[in-house]
């Protein structure tokens, strides 16, 4: 078996994993960090979101053996020292969740959203929300709370 | 001064810290040691006999540790899946109530239908070793289409089921309805089809299973919007566990939407199969699982006809449905296309005379039953599309035909001509305003504007009204349902002065852990950080019939509230002991009990302790601070209002734009109108899927599914839709104590009439069917 290591959350970890393992059951089962989700099998519905080297990625799209040497943040590691990412502070605020379930992955997302546009407008935000997918907020404030959170960054 | 955090303060969730910082706990996160996993083989066929199956070599591939078919689960006298609800047909007759065994027996009717687990060390090996199950099918013919599943010569599932019939329904009074018909000025009528809804909450269906063999006690993880009725179902008919010794936790869960409700295959068999084989035993079902063999929602076919007076006052309806069941009965299926359908066909019309004939049929397919507003949808729809005709027919206004035949205002408590007994409504006050959020006087400017640049702007109209809040026992009991439909609740200070809150119903996105919390600061004048809800396990919380049909507040949260006023007499005395006053002269406000006319008195945290610490209790006065509450409604939740929505159709594309949505409800008193609007908005959401983008689809020849993923099957994205325009018309629902109606489905409900309306409307058309996909609506302006 493959030994893959990288950093996730600002630490160096490492695994033995099967070539298959895609980089989402990494996190999950052998770093057993379950806030990334797994919520389809093709890639739509964003419920595993998170950051390789800043970028936004779907962890059920890439094997972990792809993730060697990365820099990897998950939605556990975006509060820093107990404070919380403006963009989770965000979704509080708005009521950008309910079940909680794609919130992992909106919240990645949505931190990528505001990287690469700044201050962007509503229809940038649902454009760009393409690839995240939530049954239970009809999307109103999910891009509210982006929309809020980018102010919040400074954006 | 403080934040307001009681009734109607609109405050942040509680429960949200979790969820954004990736610390919620779903089933699938839960991990026990020597946990082995389950793989399901599934029928890849819409219909076929099982001649043979061959596990010899699946049980002897690397990591396997059980295989198992239906005939081991028969063998150990397991199962099958049971339904509910009994629906009695016109001669007397129950339905037709074939075995829906969890692992198949003989044969498979669905693609997907479940043949043999594999269970492993590992997913992947699992997985490996179901490739190595070698199944010999015996393939037949297959339906899977509602209008022609009782056609003849059509494949037969169930020998118990002639022609694939599960019951049929009349209800109403055929020959008056008929001599209406016959007398009327005006006949209105329209063939509609619901279309088949994959319900899709984001998070899949999971189990892990888990037998002590010590204390002989079964723990099922699961994702479940009931655990309680989990437990009675697996304990009372499935015989898995003695309900005493069955604990069934619904951790956090992703999402429910009616499809988390019903007792599943897999949940059955690792519940089963992790005592075969003295390990826990875990499942997650992936989408394309999913896809298969969640149960699915609406799928019916329609003809309804409404008379009317040369006035356009509706004389009498007419309805004929058939309704797609799948190819087995799950617990709640014989009751949506019926009770939860037929006896909403009044809509917020007083409309005397109502007919209705439905029948259930089987197909070969996913199992059908409840998804969000569980044949309220279908009704609404029909009733809503129809009036649409009338006033086409008849050159009304739809807003004036709607205003000519609403129930008044001064009618209420109403009793419509099928059953339900409506407590309170104002229609034409929703309606006015809704008329004015959406510039209905602006209408046709806009309509006009648009001409000029090549677009079709439509409006349309849904004056909805929905039944929830279930139930009454009694009402359930008589129309055939096998359980009551009470909740209940615990409230309990501990004596730091801080309170658990147990309550029976789940949340799965709701936010109950807020809500209740804020009753209970409003009621009791608990600070709401020193109040936590518990809820979702059977070994925590009393007792509770779960969450579905917008029942959470509506019936939970008055048990919580009764609980409390409960904790307020008891607290009444202790603190006349405390306080050396008599029982009469302690008066309750704001946290606080005082001895009347005195400066005396202690806050109830004060006496939650003193409750705790009774060490000169009289004789009588019992100790602690802890106290108990059932409550059985008296009678549904009325929700209503006024829904419109604006759309911009290109004609050369067929794209349909939400230029504008309104919607009005009346939901009687919001707790957190925040946490309200949110239910709105995610209702909303879903009924357009409905009526723009989703529909399950199966092969007519082969069976076979076609939308099995997400790539195949639309779901609702971000830049399909607008943001919502929202507002309260709420009046006051005698039959709830709380003055609480539910608002979790409405929008669902509500919404499809009113964007297909509107989409109609643009296109100068009659009607278009659901989903109003772009190639569909293309076709139409082309027709047009």
């Amino acid at each position: 078996m493959p030994t893959v290591s990288m950093n996730v959350n600002g630490k160096a970890v490492t695994g033995d994993v099967e070539p298959r393992t895609l980089l989402v059951q990494f996190i999950r089962e052998t770093l057993r960090l379950t806030g990334t989700h797994v919520g389809c099998d093709t890639s739509q519905c964003g419920a595993c979101v998170v950051h390789v080297n800043g970028e936004s990625v779907k962890s059920c799209t890439m094997l972990a053996v792809q993730a060697e040497g990365s820099d990897v943040t998950t939605i556990e590691g975006l509060a820093t020292n107990g404070e919380l990412h403006p963009m989770q502070e965000a979704f509080r605020d708005n009521h950008g969740l309910q079940c909680g379930f794609c919130t992992p992955g909106m919240i990645m997302s949505g931190i990528d959203i505001v990287q690469r546009h700044g201050n962007p407008d509503e229809a940038t935000i649902r454009a760009e929300l393409e690839g995240n997918l939530c049954r239970c907020t009809g999307y109103h404030n999910i891009v509210k709370s982006i929309k809020d959170a980018a102010g919040r960054m400074g954006g | 001064m403080t934040e307001a955090t009681g009734i109607g303060a609109a405050i942040a969730r509680k429960e949200d810290k979790r969820f954004i910082t990736g610390k919620g706990n779903y089933t699938d996160d839960i991990n026990l040691s020597g946990q082995t996993h389950a793989y399901f083989v599934r029928s890849p066929h819409a219909h076929a006999t099982i001649n043979s199956v061959n596990t010899s070599a699946a049980a002897a591939a690397p990591g396997v540790v059980g295989v198992f078919t239906g005939d081991d689960m028969a063998a150990d006298g397991i199962g099958p899946l049971v339904c509910g609800v009994q629906i009695t047909q016109a001669n007397g007759d129950p339905h037709n109530a074939p075995a829906h065994p969890a692992l198949a027996q003989g044969k498979v009717r669905f693609v997907g239908d479940h043949v043999a687990v594999v269970i492993a060390e590992s997913l992947a090996q699992a997985k490996d070793a179901a490739e190595k199950v070698d199944v010999d099918y015996g393939i037949l013919p297959s339906v899977t289409d509602t209008g022609g599943a009782d056609a003849a010569g059509a494949a037969q599932l169930h020998d118990e089921a002639p022609n694939n019939v599960c019951f049929d329904w009349p209800f109403g009074d055929k020959d008056a309805v008929d001599a209406a018909f016959a007398g009327a000025h005006k006949v209105s009528s329209l063939e509609l089809v619901n279309n088949r809804m994959v319900t899709n909450p984001m998070e899949p269906r999971a189990c892990v299973a888990d037998y002590n063999s010590g204390s002989e006690e079964l723990t099922i993880y699961l994702t479940t919007q009931n655990p309680h009725v989990h437990r009675l179902a697996m304990s009372a008919f499935y015989a898995l566990a003695p309900e005493h010794k069955l604990r069934i936790v619904a951790p956090d869960v992703g999402g429910g939407f009616g499809v988390k409700i019903f007792t599943y295959s897999e949940e059955l068999v690792c519940g089963w199969a992790c005592r075969k084989v003295n390990r826990p035993v875990k499942w997650t079902a992936d989408r394309s699982e999913a896809f298969m063999s969640d149960a699915h929602g609406r799928d019916h076919v329609t003809k309804a006809e409404l008379a009317m007076d040369e006035n356009g006052k509706f004389l009498a309806m007419r309805v004929n449905t058939k309704a797609n069941l799948g190819a087995y009965l799950q617990l709640f299926s014989t009751m949506v296309p019926s009770y939860l359908y037929v006896f909403l066909f009044a809509g917020q019309y007083a409309t005397p005379l109502i007919y209705s004939d439905v029948r259930a049929v089987f197909t070969n397919t996913s199992p059908v039953d409840a998804s969000r507003g569980a044949g309220r949808p279908e009704a609404t729809f029909m009733v809503e599309r129809l009036v649409d005709m009338a006033a086409h027919d008849m050159g009304l206004d739809p807003v004036e035909i709607r205003r000519r035949n609403f129930i008044p205002k001064d009618a209420f408590p109403y009793q419509t001509p099928v059953v339900q007994l409506y407590d309170s409504g104002d229609y034409d006050a929703s309606m006015d305003k809704a008329l004015a959020i959406a510039d209905y006087d602006g209408f046709a400017a806009r309509q006009a504007e648009a001409q000029s640049r090549g677009k079709r702007r439509g409006i349309g109209f849904s004056a909805y009204i929905e039944a929830c809040g279930v139930a009454p026992s009694a009402a359930v009991g008589q129309l055939g349902g096998g359980v009551g439909l009470w909740e209940s609740a615990q409230v309990r200070f501990n004596p730091t002065g801080n309170v658990q809150v147990f309550t029976g119903t789940h949340s799965h996105g709701q936010g109950h852990e807020t809500t209740f919390a804020q009753l209970v600061n409003d009621i009791l004048g608990v600070p709401i950080d020193n109040v936590e809800v518990i809820h979702g396990d059977t070994a925590k919380t009393q007792f509770g019939m779960g969450t579905y049909g917008s029942r959470s507040l509506a019936v939970g949260g008055v048990a919580i509230a009764n609980a409390c006023e409960k904790i307020i007499a008891k607290g009444k005395k202790i603190a006349a002991h405390a306080l050396e006053a008599a029982e009469d002269d302690i008066e309750f406000a704001d946290g606080n009990f005082a001895v009347a006319g005195t400066d005396k008195t202690m806050n109830i945290a004060e006496v939650a302790f003193n409750a705790y610490v009774p060490h000169s209790y009289p004789e009588g006065l019992e100790p602690g601070l802890d106290e108990n509450a059932f409550f059985d409604p008296l009678n549904f939740s009325f929700p209503s209002g006024t829904h419109i929505c604006e759309v911009e159709v290109d004609p050369d594309t067929g794209v349909v734009e939400i230029a504008k949505y309104t919607a009005v409800d009346d939901f009687g008193r919001l707790i957190n109108p925040m946490i309200v609007a949110g239910q709105v908005h995610g209702g909303i959401a879903h009924g357009y899927g409905q009526a723009m983008l989703e529909g399950c689809s199966y092969d007519s020849e082969s069976g076979q599914l076609i939308t099995g993923s997400f790539m195949d099957y639309a779901m609702p994205r971000a830049d399909c839709l607008p943001n919502f325009e929202l507002d309260y018309s709420p009046t006051v629902p005698a039959h709830n104590p709380l003055g609480v109606k539910g608002c979790g489905e409405a929008g669902a409900i509500a919404a499809p009439p009113a964007i297909i309306g509107a989409i109609c409307n643009a296109l100068g058309v009659r009607h278009i069917d659901m989903p109003a996909t772009s190639e569909r609506v293309w076709q139409a302006a082309q027709s047009a």
